[in-house]
């Protein structure tokens, strides 16, 4: 590689190229024509924005082309407003562009770095004035006020701590109990297994005692998506085999990835899909993921049927549903 | 004088009198700009944050930031009766009852969305042209805390109205946050009062988007502008300017004029893509509730990236100790974007380590006269745009009628293998893009003229380029790679020795390049 070689030379700035309207009066006035023009659909494009505000109802619809159907209130607002914002931009951008002088001018740079002399006298000054507090000699206050400033930081941060409770184990509890009973969302009415046909999906939720009010906090964890299949199409364990009624086995529906809700079921292959990450679970296998990032299957519900023939939790869930943290233990 | 001039001047004197403002104004009024059309992108930033400010403003006047559920009774008559939070039916309210209130609301998303789409851009001008370079550094990494926040911001006002789809986006930062070890339950838990979703959450992160991000956003803002002010901006390369000058146009007018002018047009732009193009319809989505989905979820662009990470994370959790480690959240939730920003952020240096260059710069670089630079550049471009390809991944199986999986395959192979080969094919672009400018330098165009040789034969006649054509396109310097003692029989320390072999190995890989033409080369030619 070569370096230090000679350049070729700068030429210098190139001569300034003049405008039609520096030197043509024609020229010059039309270009100030053109720029009230613009200034003045400027103002035109008020007063429609001021016309449809009075004028146009919130709630008329007309069909526009590429649009299709517009609410039109909000279609002359946002027109109008464009047009008068837009045409003050290119007005004042045409006039700076044609008529103000464009002439190069050069400035020079200089180098940010302080004169010498300049850093020595503030290095000087610094030390003169730590020497002045004494932060040198007095290793006493130093420390303490170290001490002291460490711990002032404290303050703010442990006022933040009543921004919630503690955790504990609320992580690991859904409102699922042993003879809880299913109910449909949205309904709230008890199921029985002949509610369910083969292939057919149903979200439901706990049943919960009349003085109880559901918050998005319980859906959140509780959501549960039950499907009906044939018996002999599940590939399960036998203890896991128990935990279903009749060919109906109860999932989660609270992605155990990050969380989502799991809602699309295929009825050909027996998938359940997460359309967050699109993780897949296969339903006759307990769950088990086959494609997407999710590490875990679903939680499966052990459900059978009470005395009545409704459909209820065997018991709770045996592990946290919802996605993975710190504390989970598998 | 006229009485207009008198007062004019009276007002001038006053301020003068208790400021000393005018010799300050005399000599800003006349600062120069340098012009091209890449310096618009900071500008289109700057602008679209103030159209956030206005229209964000307007909104909070009717917004009700609160979890706390409310019967819908307003004029949207598919939702009447339904459950929701007061948030929702607040933008549902902005939306159907305040005149002019949806065009806010698109003018603000549509401007947010600019916003990032601007500092992205701006970014990598920045970048390929090494504008970021001494003494620019401090500007560089604002800006990189600038994109950062500019995220978080516009995902935390994503979340504000409580519709399904940004509903879904808080549960996914729950479970990012969840994910921590040792202490992610205790952050949830705090994040948002309890269990998720609670009913603090939206009041909280209410203050954070209309408070404490914007104050932070004016603060950086004002620094980064100041700095621009006081370092002079930077300019192109080319005839009569040099490392020491500014060729441009003064502050007052002409500057003033395009500057305020194209604000008013950035604004326009964005009020008639809201009048014209729908965004965010919320209403379509319904309100929040955590056992439902709206299918097809999609995040703003800025955020699909990230989403596009997650998705084609390998399932991997780890079990041990009674604890759980979610690497397929934390991987791609935290530790691949932490690498990715803190490596932007500390570029400029690792750049003037590797080259030893420890000079001010304030003349741009052509991307293809830094190869590695600009192969980087294209490196981090592809695993970015790989990684929303598959986070639009259920948009582009539909499009292009592909599976989901066959998209996600590739795309996990794809985001290891794609970006060093875009490294490789750029840097070899700017190497032969160099030889080009070499060739015509040396034998200028061709003019597509023909001559006959006495001898029978055609040539093509080549237009020698202009003095001012030659001069940008070999201006820049070219410099040896460093040389640093690599033997350490002089003493120098082992550990030392490895790191200058990487350094000046690395080096030598930044100064690979086709010679440029020298005023030697340009005697000989005219000799012939
Ligand atoms: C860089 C700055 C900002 C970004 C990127 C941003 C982004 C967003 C986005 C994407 C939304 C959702 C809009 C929708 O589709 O409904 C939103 C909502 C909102 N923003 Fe901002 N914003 C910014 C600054 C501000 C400021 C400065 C304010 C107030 C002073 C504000 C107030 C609001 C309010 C009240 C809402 C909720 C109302 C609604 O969605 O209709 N924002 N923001
Ligand atoms: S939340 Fe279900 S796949 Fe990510």
């Amino acid at each position: 590689m070569s370096h230090e070689v000679a350049n070729l030379s700068d030429p210098g700035l190139p001569a300034h190229v003049h405008r039609a309207a520096d030197s043509d009066p024609k020229a010059e006035k039309k270009a100030e024509r053109q720029v009230a023009t613009l200034f003045g659909l400027s103002a035109v494009g008020t007063i429609l924005f001021i016309v449809s505000y009075i004028y146009i109802p919130l709630d008329l619809f007309i069909f526009v082309p590429i649009l299709g159907s517009t609410n039109a209130h909000q279609l002359s607002l946002g027109l109008g407003l464009a047009i008068s914002l837009l045409c003050i931009g290119l007005g004042a951008v045409h006039w700076a562009k044609t008529l103000m002088p464009d002439n190069e001018v050069i400035a020079q740079r200089h180098e940010f770095r302080s004169p010498e002399s300049e850093r020595k006298e503030f290095v000087a000054a610094a030390k003169e004035g730590a020497n002045a507090a004494g932060l040198g000699r007095r290793s006493l206050i130093k420390r303490s006020l170290g001490l002291s400033l460490g711990l002032v930081g404290l303050s703010p941060l442990l006022l933040l701590r009543d921004l919630g409770p503690l955790p504990g184990k609320e992580l690991e509890k859904t409102s699922w109990k042993t003879g809880t009973r299913l109910v449909t969302d949205p309904g709230n009415r008890p199921i029985k297994p002949s509610d369910l046909e083969v292939g057919a999906v149903a979200q439901v939720l706990p049943q919960l005692n009349p003085d109880e009010e559901r918050t998005l906090n319980n859906i959140g964890k509780d959501a549960v998506l039950l499907i009906r299949l044939r018996v002999e199409d599940f590939q399960l364990s036998p203890e896991r085999l128990a935990w279903t009624h009749e060919g109906i086995i109860a999932f989660s529906k609270i992605c155990s990835h990050m969380g989502c809700a799991v809602a699309l079921y295929e009825q050909q292959t027996k998938h359940l899909l997460c359309p967050c990450h699109q993780s897949t679970f296969d339903v006759p296998r307990a769950a088990k993921v086959i494609f997407g990032p999710a590490a875990r299957p679903l939680p499966q519900l052990a459900i059978t049927v009470d005395t009545e023939g409704y459909l209820v939790a065997q018991k709770p869930f045996t592990e946290p549903v919802g996605p993975s943290f710190w504390e989970r233990s598998s | 004088m006229t009485s207009r001039q008198k007062t004019a001047a009276s007002v001038a004197n006053y301020v003068d009198e208790r400021t000393g403002a005018a010799a300050w104004m005399k000599k800003n009024l006349t600062k120069v700009f340098p012009d091209h059309w890449s310096f618009m992108l900071g500008e289109v930033a700057l602008y679209s944050f103030i159209i956030l400010l206005l229209s964000g403003t307007f909104l909070s006047l009717w917004f009700d930031p609160s979890q706390r559920e409310v019967l819908y009774q307003g004029d949207y008559q598919p939702l009447s009766g339904i459950k929701m939070s007061a948030a929702y039916a607040s933008t549902l309210h902005i939306s159907f009852d305040i005149r002019g209130g949806l065009l806010m609301r698109q003018i603000h998303h549509w401007a947010a969305l600019l916003f990032m789409a601007a500092i992205v851009a701006h970014l990598l001008r920045v970048f390929f042209t090494g504008a970021f370079r001494k003494p620019r550094e401090f500007n560089w990494i604002i800006g990189v805390g600038l994109l950062t926040l500019g995220i978080v911001e516009g995902f935390l006002g994503y979340s504000l109205p409580d519709d399904l789809l940004s509903g879904t986006g808080i549960r996914i930062a729950e479970a990012i946050i969840q994910a921590l070890p040792v202490v992610g339950s205790y952050l949830s838990f705090f994040a948002f009062g309890g269990a998720f979703p609670g009913e603090a959450f939206i009041p909280r992160i209410f203050t954070v988007h209309v408070l404490l991000l914007p104050g932070i956003f004016l603060a950086l803002i004002t620094v980064h502008l100041m700095l621009v002010w006081y370092q002079k901006h930077t300019q192109y390369p080319g005839p009569g300017r040099t490392e020491k000058n500014v060729v441009g146009y003064p502050l007052m007018p002409i500057y003033m004029a395009k500057a305020g002018g194209f604000f008013f047009i950035v604004f326009g732009i964005t009020a008639f893509l809201s009048a014209v193009a729908s965004i965010n319809p919320i209403w379509l989505y319904g309100p929040y509730t955590p056992g439902q989905i709206s299918a097809g979820s999609q995040p703003d662009w800025y955020m699909g990236w990230l989403d596009g990470l997650v998705r084609m994370a390998p399932p991997i959790e780890t079990h041990a100790f009674g604890h759980t480690i979610s690497w397929n959240i934390l991987i791609p939730g935290l530790i691949v974007p932490g690498i990715l920003f803190t490596g932007m952020a500390l570029y400029p240096f690792i750049e003037s380590w590797l080259t030893g260059d420890k000079r001010e710069h304030h003349l741009l670089d052509r991307p293809r006269n830094a190869p590695n630079r600009t192969a980087l550049g294209a490196m981090s471009l592809t695993f970015i745009l790989v990684t929303l390809l598959n986070g639009g991944n259920d948009i582009v199986a539909t499009h292009f009628s592909l599976t989901i999986n066959q998209i996600m395959w590739f795309s996990r192979f794809g985001i290891l293998i794609l970006p060093p080969i875009a490294f490789v094919i750029t840097k070899r672009l700017c190497l032969s893009l160099q030889r080009a400018d070499r060739d015509v330098v040396l034998h200028g165009v061709e003019s597509g003229t023909l001559l006959r040789l006495p001898t029978g034969e055609f040539v093509e006649v080549h237009t020698p380029l202009t003095a001012e054509q030659s001069w940008t396109l070999t201006q820049h310097e070219q410099r040896p790679a460093l040389e640093l003692p690599e033997e350490d029989n002089h003493g120098v320390a082992r550990g030392k020795v490895l790191r200058n072999k990487l350094r000046s190995r690395m080096s030598r890989a930044a100064v690979e390049e086709v010679t440029k033409p020298n005023s030697d080369d340009m005697k000989e030619i005219e000799g012939h």
